[in-house]
Parts: C-alpha cells; sequence; structure tokens
C-alpha cells in the first residue's frame, strides 16, 4: 500500500507541475513543442498497449492517428459537428478500424506481422491522398474548426490559434488516457495481455481468449490514436496526408521501446524526451536528424530495457521466444 | 500498339523495376537469415550505393582519364566502386551499432536500425544536398524493336548485371565453404559457434554482400531514372522488403522470385490500372498474400521460427 501512495504522490506531482507550466514559462514556442510532445506522449500510450502489453509489433499506428485526424476533420467540414462531439466518433472508427485490421491480420504473426501492419498504414496513407473527392488529395482538409469553449462571464471563446489551450486540452486528455491505461494494465484484461505476450500457446491453454484480447488492444490502442488525431486536426485547423507517414508510426514505436515496452509512466517519458528532442536539437540545425539518429543508436545500446522497462528476458521477445512474438 | 504489345512492354518495364527490387530485397532477407533484424538501414545503403556510383560516373566524365574508355568499361568500374563502399559500410554498421546489441530484445535492434537509417539518410543529405541530382548515363540510347516492343539497352544492362550478380550469389551461397557457413549460421547461430565457425565473420559477410547488392541496385536505379534524391532510399528500401516478405523472409530465391513479381505486378497495375494507387497495389499484394500464405510465396524454410 505504501508503495501505491508513493506512485499516486508522484503522478499528482507530474500532474501539478504540467498544469502549472504555462503559467511559470508562459513562452508560446515552448508550450507548442511541448504539446507536441504530450500528444506524442498520448500516440506512445496507446501504442504501448498493442506493443507493450499485447506484444504485437504494429508498425502503420499512424494510420489510426489519420483516420481519427480525418474523420474529426471530415464531420466537422461537411456537418459542423463541433470538437468535443467530433472526437467521440473519431476515436471509435479509429478504434474499429484497429479491430477491423485485426480480424485478417492477426492470423499472421511476428514480424510478418508487422509488415502487414506496415503496408496498412501505408495504404490508408495514399489512400486519403488519392481520395480526392473526399480528402482534398495531396492539400489535405482545410479550415477545420478550433475547438471552442465557454466560460462563465466570458461566453464562447475560440481556441483558436493560442498555445495554451492546446497545452491544457493535451494535458488533460494524456492524463485521463494514462489513468485508464494504468487500470486496464491491472485489471483481468491487461494481465491477460501480459499473459499473451510472454507466452501465447501457454495463455490460451489456460482459457484466456487470445483472439478476442489481441483484437481488443488493437481496438483501443486504434480509439487513443483517433482521440489525438481528432486533437491535432482541431489544433492544425488543416489536415494533409504527409503528416501520418512510415516516420511517424517510427517515431512512437521508438518513445515506447525508449521508455520501456509495457511501462506507463516510460511512454510518456519516452515520448517527451523524443518528441521535443528534435526542437532542442534545433541549435544544430541541419544536423539534428543526424544526432537524433545516432542519439536512437547510442540510447539502444545504453539502456537496451529502456528508461523503466524491467530487464527481464519476457518484456520483449528476443530469439528464443521468437515464435511466439 | 496491340493489346499484346503492351502488354509485352509492361512486362519489359515491370521486369526492369523487379530486377532492382530483387537485387535489394537480396540484402534484406540474407540478413534477416543470420540475424533475425529487420535491417532498416538498407534502404539507405542503397541510396549510398546510389551516390558513391553518381560521383564516380561525374568523375569518370570530368576527370583524368582518357575519353577512349568504352561505356561499359566505365560502369563497370562504378559498379564495383560502390559496391565496395557500400559493402564496407554495412560491415561498419554491423560492427559498431548492430554487434553490440546482438543478444538484446530484437525490438532494440530494430530500433537501431531505424535510428541508422535516419542518421544515413541525413548524412548523404548533408554531403549531396536535398534536391534531386541529375544522373548523367554514360550508356548509349540504343534501342530495339522485338515485335513491336521496344527494348533499350539500359533495360538490358539491368537485366544482365542483376542476372549475374544474382546467379553469382546463388553459387557463392550454395557451393562454396562460406555459403555452406552462412547457410548453416542462418539455421542455428548457437550451434554453429559451437562448432568452430567463426559466426562474426560470416555475418560481417553477409552484410557485406547484402550492401554491395543494394549498391548496385542504386546505381541501377539511377541509370534506370535518371536523377536520384537522398530519401528515393526510404521507398524502395520498403518496397524491397515488402519484395523479400513476398518471397518468404530469409530464403534466397524467394527475395529474388519476390522482387521480379512484385516489379512486375506494379509495372502491369500501373500500365491497366491507374499510376496514382502503383504504390498501393504492392502493399495490398503483400497483405492479401500473407493473408492466404502467411510465409510467403517460398518461405518454407523459416516456418519455425518467423
Amino acid at each position: 500500500m505504501e508503495g501505491f501512495r508513493n506512485q499516486t504522490v508522484r503522478w499528482a506531482i507530474g500532474v501539478i507541475a504540467a498544469l502549472a507550466l504555462p503559467i511559470l514559462n508562459p513562452n508560446p514556442y515552448h508550450l507548442d513543442v511541448l504539446t507536441n510532445a504530450l500528444l506524442y506522449a498520448l500516440l506512445a500510450l496507446g501504442l504501448n498497449l498493442i506493443v507493450g502489453l499485447a506484444g504485437l509489433l504494429h508498425l502503420g499506428y499512424a494510420a489510426f492517428f489519420a483516420i481519427g485526424a480525418y474523420t474529426y476533420g471530415l464531420l466537422n467540414l461537411h456537418w459542423h459537428w463541433p470538437f468535443w462531439i467530433g472526437m467521440i466518433p473519431a476515436a471509435i472508427v479509429a478504434g474499429l478500424s484497429g479491430v477491423c485490421l485485426g480480424v485478417p491480420a492477426l492470423r499472421v504473426r511476428g514480424d510478418y506481422l508487422a509488415i502487414v501492419t506496415l503496408g496498412f498504414g501505408e495504404i490508408v496513407r495514399i489512400a486519403f491522398t488519392n481520395l480526392e473527392q473526399w480528402t482534398g488529395g495531396p492539400n489535405g482538409l482545410l479550415g477545420i474548426a478550433h475547438p471552442k469553449i465557454w466560460i462563465p462571464g466570458r461566453g464562447l471563446i475560440d481556441f483558436g490559434v493560442a498555445s495554451m489551450p492546446y497545452y491544457y486540452l493535451v494535458c488533460i486528455t494524456t492524463a485521463a488516457v494514462a489513468v485508464v491505461c494504468v487500470r486496464l494494465s491491472r485489471s483481468r484484461i491487461g494481465r491477460a495481455w501480459v499473459a499473451i505476450r510472454e507466452d501465447e500457446l501457454a495463455a490460451s491453454c489456460m482459457g484466456v481468449p487470445v483472439l478476442q484480447l489481441k483484437l481488443l488492444a488493437q481496438g483501443c490502442g486504434g480509439a487513443i490514436a483517433g482521440l489525438a488525431g481528432a486533437i491535432f486536426a482541431s489544433k492544425q485547423g488543416t489536415v494533409t496526408p504527409d503528416s501520418f507517414d512510415f516516420i511517424l508510426s517510427v517515431m512512437v514505436l521508438a518513445m515506447v521501446v525508449l521508455g520501456g515496452l509495457g511501462s506507463i509512466r516510460g511512454a510518456i517519458l519516452g515520448a517527451l524526451l523524443l518528441g521535443s528532442l528534435p526542437e532542442l536539437l534545433r541549435w544544430f540545425e541541419q544536423y539534428r536528424m543526424l544526432l537524433f539518429g545516432l542519439t536512437m543508436i547510442v540510447m539502444m545500446r545504453l539502456r537496451p530495457q529502456g528508461l523503466f522497462g524491467r530487464s527481464s528476458q519476457g518484456l520483449a521477445p528476443d530469439r528464443a521466444h521468437a515464435g511466439s512474438a | 500498339m496491340t493489346p499484346l504489345q503492351l502488354f509485352c512492354q509492361q512486362l519489359a518495364n515491370g521486369l526492369t523495376l523487379g530486377a532492382i527490387y530483387a537485387l535489394i530485397a537480396l540484402g534484406y532477407t540474407m540478413i534477416y537469415g543470420v540475424i533475425q533484424l529487420i535491417n532498416f538501414a538498407h534502404g539507405e545503403l542503397f541510396m549510398v550505393g546510389a551516390y558513391v556510383a553518381l560521383t564516380l560516373v561525374l568523375l569518370s566524365s570530368a576527370g583524368p582519364l582518357p575519353s577512349g574508355i568504352p561505356w561499359w568499361m566505365t560502369l563497370l568500374v562504378c559498379g564495383l566502386g560502390s559496391m565496395a563502399a557500400a559493402g564496407m559500410l554495412g560491415a561498419a554498421i554491423e560492427r559498431f551499432a548492430y554487434r553490440p546489441i546482438r543478444h538484446a530484445p530484437r525490438l532494440n535492434a530494430l530500433i537501431t536500425a531505424i535510428g541508422m537509417s535516419f542518421f544515413l539518410q541525413n548524412a548523404l543529405m548533408l554531403l549531396y544536398g536535398a534536391t534531386d541530382r541529375h544522373f548523367p548515363n554514360p550508356i548509349p540510347l540504343t534501342r530495339w524493336e522485338v515485335g513491336g516492343v521496344t527494348v533499350t539497352l539500359m533495360q538490358l544492362v539491368v537485366w544482365a548485371a542483376s542476372g549475374l550478380l544474382m546467379v553469382g550469389l546463388q553459387l557463392l551461397v550454395m557451393s562454396t565453404k562460406l555459403g555452406m557457413a552462412m547457410r548453416a549460421t542462418a539455421q542455428d547461430l548457437k550451434a554453429c559457434a559451437l562448432l568452430g565457425i567463426p559466426v562474426d565473420r560470416i555475418i560481417a559477410t553477409t552484410f557485406v554482400i547484402g550492401s554491395a547488392f543494394a549498391a548496385m541496385g542504386g546505381m541501377l536505379f539511377g541509370l534506370h531514372y535518371g536523377t536520384i534524391n537522398f530519401h528515393d532510399g526510404y521507398l524502395m528500401g520498403l518496397k524491397a522488403f515488402t519484395a523479400a516478405v513476398l518471397g518468404g523472409i530469409g530464403n534466397i530465391p524467394g527475395a529474388m522470385v519476390g522482387g521480379l513479381v512484385l516489379g512486375l505486378l506494379e509495372g502491369l497495375g500501373a500500365g491497366y490500372l491507374s499510376s496514382q494507387w502503383k504504390n498501393v497495389f504492392a502493399f495490398l499484394i503483400l497483405v492479401v498474400l500473407l493473408l492466404f500464405k502467411p510465409r510467403g510465396l517460398l518461405g518454407e524454410r523459416v516456418a519455425d521460427r518467423a
């Protein structure tokens, strides 16, 4: 119980620090960088459910993000759905597409699954580029409404292009999703996911409904990415297909691995670190992506289990476990 | 043009692209075979090969060399030079990035490979600039009409170069001691080490050969398209990987078949359906194939491990 209380206190300190930050440092550029990093954290939390807990290597995660962003964008442009309502179908559609992808894709395993999901990611991106009559093609959707909020005494306020409201929006969403993820990972479902990750055959022998749970992992992960996509679309006001390329999927995966597979605070910290690193390295101008790649290599070498991963064998499938990965 | 001629023309174009895919896919499949790593940096090695070849072609046309040397000689020197450069780079990457984490979880190696890909891609951008570079073609613009189908000398060069390399590789892998050691390492690395096979050297050799093949693919790509850009390696790498999986990853003949099949399907798809959706076909075919034949076309051998 003591450990649990300590953790709660630490989480609370983290949340309060995050909420107080814009007051201490109202620099809009810094806030914008942090907002983007937190959006990455949201994605990393979702992918952590799929890769970290259920052990399904997914290389097309950006597709769910794209589906969420386009769902909200289209609902807003055609039927003027406000953000607060539009984000719900965005999450649902992305989650359902995760399940729909899962039904055929989960028949293959390991690296083949990775490649099917990679293919899915590319197909979705190219489809959004080519379906010009609906998605605006390479130019994307323009003029998506920013969220509006009603504050007593000040009326309806549009978020506009300011950075602070989005910072709070993303911050609160990420914290809420993180709480859900923590609860989920400790629940019966979360423990069943870990069991599948560690040994699928043993899990199914013990009566764990493997396929349903894998689909559920894909669905939950997809829904979180869809939510992130809706926030992204409302923040940017535009959605273009090239924001959702393979590099994004890879970046989110790198964040999850860097944080330590299966660790929720790891996913958040990994995302904050990798998400803000390109901006921190901006001083190096054109060398920054070079250094970014180098950092990834060095980190993997120095701390292979990630920042918060346990060094136990089973956490990630190695050679011996490759068959069940 | 009759429908049959059109079909044959698309076939010829597809075969050219497929031969290049096959060359790159071979490296993916060989490296995956020995250490089960999806080497994401492979597409960048392909680009390194293309840029080294470009440098050599530019040097040979502007340098102190006599102008009388035949074009195939220039091409041979450039090809060998870029293969040697990429091979050495591949061995260095294996030694300094992948070997230290060979026993870490597999995802770590994957992330390292992705980091290496970012690193190389940006190194190339810094060295050669971010804009398209024109690739001067020393091959004469000879073309033949065979029953109404145009075949260029360029295409013949691509077929000949990739065909020779593939036959050479098949001979190397199937009938030399080194090849036997490579096959053994792919089957069981630990047992090989116990039996005294220098597995580290075998793995390094695999990287050298794979990278050299990618470099040749890069040169042929540059010659075929006439311009290269530092981020071409990404999509080509992805397609070649698709080809490797299509044929059954870890399987050398599979990579050749997969590359050719992918090139043909893309050529035909672009010709008959829509060139806009060309890149979707590749992945759609892959997804559909894996659903019905989850180990690829020829991938029986790795069935217990993948």
